[in-house]
């Protein structure tokens, strides 16, 4: 992908501004929809899915204090991995971007959830819910593209450190819940100066984060082996598996929110004064969804519905699936591409461009347009997306 | 350490604390509540809450709820009151109830709730609120009891006002299945009640009453507002003639309270009561801003979040998107209501039917609708 403002086709370069503030109202109105409909059955949705995935964390862990017997090993390793990826998705994420605040249960509320992760619920907030959510696909702004260790971007400028690109994003795959607390504590940034290293603030969220690093790791590869006594090797592996899985997972997911193909990015200055309408532009065009089962779509915590979440951020996740064809419709009726794809396709699509962008641009391009100078781009774009 | 420490005793964790600290680190980042609140919420230990096991109608409008409390639960002297949070519409609303009753055999708690027009919990409550329903509570409060060394008592209770007068009666005067049982220490007490509420059919406990009334016990003056007219508070002196000699507990809206004070301020007689709606919220545009932490008051108006508001007078905030979507400038709203301006809905908070500090808001989407009180 290149900048929207670069292309040489525009994709919204027929939308005029009323157009696009049109746009923002229906999807106000969409959200409305939800939020007029929001009651006892949400409530006793998402208390279900956190009683469900305690106990299966609970029966899992129970199962693998006999962890020597291979079949326990199997069972408790995979019950694990599903209650960590559905603690961290459907629950954590949602949970932590205030889908359930209005439920006013000081027990299911942004501001105490903490999740089986190694970044800290505090740091992860900022980075995710006011960086990636506000900033989205914004080069330069949005860090979540490439993480600053990766360009997933033409935009992007090539240095040789992207050569090996894919080897990075396959360790930061294995290893995703420590590359998220490294990415919160902005680690790269930080570490680069001695200034920047002893700053008092820097230090204490890093003391924050290895606290949360340690109690996981306590829980996981201590406590829990420790239990299981004679099972102690095998229930460290199978831990270590089941966060394995987990980490693997949730880096596929969130690579098809915003890498596969079709997907846009959006220059830096192309945002100073961005109406309510143009914000919900860039995040439709921005974001692409992943089509699958509903098994499918509970286990990515419905980000598989990822234009929809980026659109609402802040409505709860269960009812993404049921507005996603009006969203679907909306699109269709202003001549917009929604970006979608199986699991496979689409996370297919992903690491092909973490390949294809470990090289400058140009050595592997294949029938794409040519970046094309600002200046020829039609007078409605500045507009449209400015 | 503690082994080479001169008292060991002291230093070294008790086993019992030593298994919290170690089921804490093998359920880290939750607590092992979390887990057990699983199986069983009213154990020991565990956040107060309660389960409903019977909702009986005493009128067409009132219900009385009985309650299983946790094991938690200190008990009740009657006449007090205790907070009961209750999910309507899959939010959390709190309010207060007074017990209608003395401490129970069964170890159950009860509460009558008359539904009022437009009140969500109350009609909740009284229509929607089902057997195995949990609930939560908070320890039983208040400091309108009856004094335990006996007296001449006159009793103001004014509609739902009489459900803390019932608590006080019923443990005085238990009712047993041959009837009323006098009990020695209830001979000490000489009661009237002075009841007021729009109509008969209208008004709870009014059976209680005047089987109590019928058997002697206490002397009941029920006054009916479409049969007697709206009661004057200087017409007691006539209802009760030996009103001089009694000591008040009075219970019912405000009005009637601030009537009464001041008519027996003027007769230099003694009063306690009793209102839960201490407060009317008035929703308006714009408001007052109040921050409890740095005594700030900023004035704000109706189309301006309170985020900016406060910011531009000074006061330091938390934020990040200021557009509505991050979470990150969420401050509890203690007193009064704010509208989203982005939907105009209006969210409220009246002290005591919130938990904790009270109603989260994101500031940089809410302006002021009225005096708010925030709490930062």
């Amino acid at each position: 992908m290149t900048v929207l403002q670069k292309k040489a086709h525009n994709p919204i370069g027929h939308l005029s501004a009323a157009d696009i503030e049109q746009i923002g109202v229906e999807l106000d109105a969409i959200r409305q929809s939800v939020i007029d409909t929001r009651g006892a059955d949400d409530a006793a949705y998402i208390r279900k899915v956190i009683a469900t995935q305690r106990k299966l964390e609970l029966g899992s862990r129970a199962v693998l204090l006999v962890s020597m017997f291979p079949p326990a090993w199997l069972v408790g390793t995979a019950g694990l991995a599903v209650a960590k990826i559905i603690e961290n998705m459907e629950i954590g994420h949602n949970v932590m971007h205030g889908q359930w605040d209005w439920m006013r249960d000081p027990k299911i509320h942004s501001t105490t959830w903490e999740w089986d992760n190694a970044s800290p619920s505090e740091q992860w907030k900022h980075s995710h819910n006011e960086l990636h959510h506000t900033y989205t696909n914004v080069i330069g702004k949005d860090n979540d593209l490439g993480y600053g260790i990766m360009r997933v971007d033409e935009d992007q400028r090539w240095v040789p450190l992207y050569a090996a690109q894919p080897l990075w994003n396959f360790v930061n795959a294995c290893f995703f819940e420590y590359g998220i607390a490294a990415y919160d504590l902005e680690l790269g940034k930080n570490l680069a100066t001695k200034e920047r290293r002893q700053d008092p603030d820097f230090r204490a969220r890093a003391k924050v984060t290895l606290k949360k690093i340690r109690n996981q790791m306590t829980k996981d590869y201590v406590i829990h082996p420790l239990l299981s006594g004679p099972s102690f090797l095998s229930t460290l592996t199978a831990n270590a598996t089941a966060n394995l899985i987990r980490n693997l997972w949730t880096h596929s997911v969130i690579m098809c929110g915003h890498f596969p193909e079709g997907v846009e990015t959006f220059e830096r200055r192309s945002i100073v004064g961005e109406t309510r309408g143009e914000w919900y532009l860039r995040q439709m065009l921005g974001s692409a969804n992943i089509s699958g089962s509903k098994a499918m779509h509970f286990m990515t915590g419905n980000l598989s519905f990822q234009i929809e979440h980026h659109l609402f951020p802040d409505l709860p996740s269960n009812r993404y699936q049921e507005i996603a064809p009006q969203v679907q419709e909306l699109f269709r009726r202003y001549g917009l591409t929604y970006t979608t794809g199986s699991l496979p396709r689409q996370v297919g699509s992903a690491w092909k461009k973490v390949f294809r962008l470990s090289l400058p641009n140009g050595l592997l391009r294949r029938g794409r347009a040519t970046v094309v100078p600002m200046a020829t781009r039609p007078d409605t774009t500045s507009s449209a997306a400015a | 350490m503690s082994l080479l420490a001169p008292s060991t005793r002291a230093a070294r964790p008790s086993l019992r604390r030593r298994i919290v600290a170690l089921a804490e680190r093998a359920t880290s980042p939750l607590l092992p509540a979390d887990y057990l609140d699983l199986f069983d919420p009213l154990r020991p230990g565990a956040d107060l809450r309660g389960r409903i096991v019977e909702v009986s109608p005493e009128t067409v409008d009132a219900a009385t709820v009985v309650i299983r409390p946790g094991a938690d639960w200190a008990g009740h002297v009657p006449g007090q009151y205790v907070r009961v949070g209750v999910d309507v519409d899959g939010v959390r609303q709190w309010r207060a109830y007074s017990l209608t009753h003395g401490p129970r055999a069964d170890g159950n708690i009860s509460i009558t709730v008359k539904a009022v027009p437009d009140g969500l919990v109350s009609n909740h409550l009284v229509r929607e609120s089902r057997p195995g329903t949990l609930v939560h509570l908070e320890q039983a409060q208040g400091e309108f009891v009856l004094p335990t060394d006996g007296g001449k008592f006159l009793f103001v209770t004014a509609g739902s006002g009489v459900t803390p007068v019932i608590g006080m009666l019923r443990n005085l005067f238990p009712v047993a299945d041959g009837g009323v049982v006098r009990l020695p220490r209830a001979a000490a007490y000489d009661i009237v009640v002075v009841h007021v509420a729009p109509s008969e059919p209208h008004s709870i406990f009014i059976d209680n009453l005047r089987a109590l009334d019928e058997a002697g016990l206490i002397r009941l003056v029920a006054r009916y507002d479409d049969e007697h007219g709206v009661l004057d508070v200087d017409d007691l002196d006539i209802l009760v003639p030996d009103l001089l000699e009694r000591t008040t507990l009075a219970c019912g809206p405000g009005g009637l309270l601030d009537a009464l004070q001041r008519h027996h301020d003027q007769r230099g007689l003694g009063l306690l009561t009793e209102q839960f709606r201490a407060t009317t919220l008035v929703v308006g545009e714009g408001g007052t801003v109040d921050f409890t932490g740095s005594g700030t008051t900023v004035d704000a108006d109706g189309a301006t979040p309170i985020l900016d508001a406060a910011e531009a007078a000074g006061v330091l905030m938390p934020s990040g998107c200021r557009m509505g979507i991050c979470f990150g400038c969420v401050l509890p709203l203690r007193e009064g209501a704010v509208r989203d301006l982005r939907t105009g809905e209006v969210t409220t908070a009246t002290p005591g039917e919130t938990e904790g500090q009270g109603v989260p808001i994101q500031t940089c989407i809410s302006a002021a609708a009225g005096a708010c009180v925030i709490d930062h």
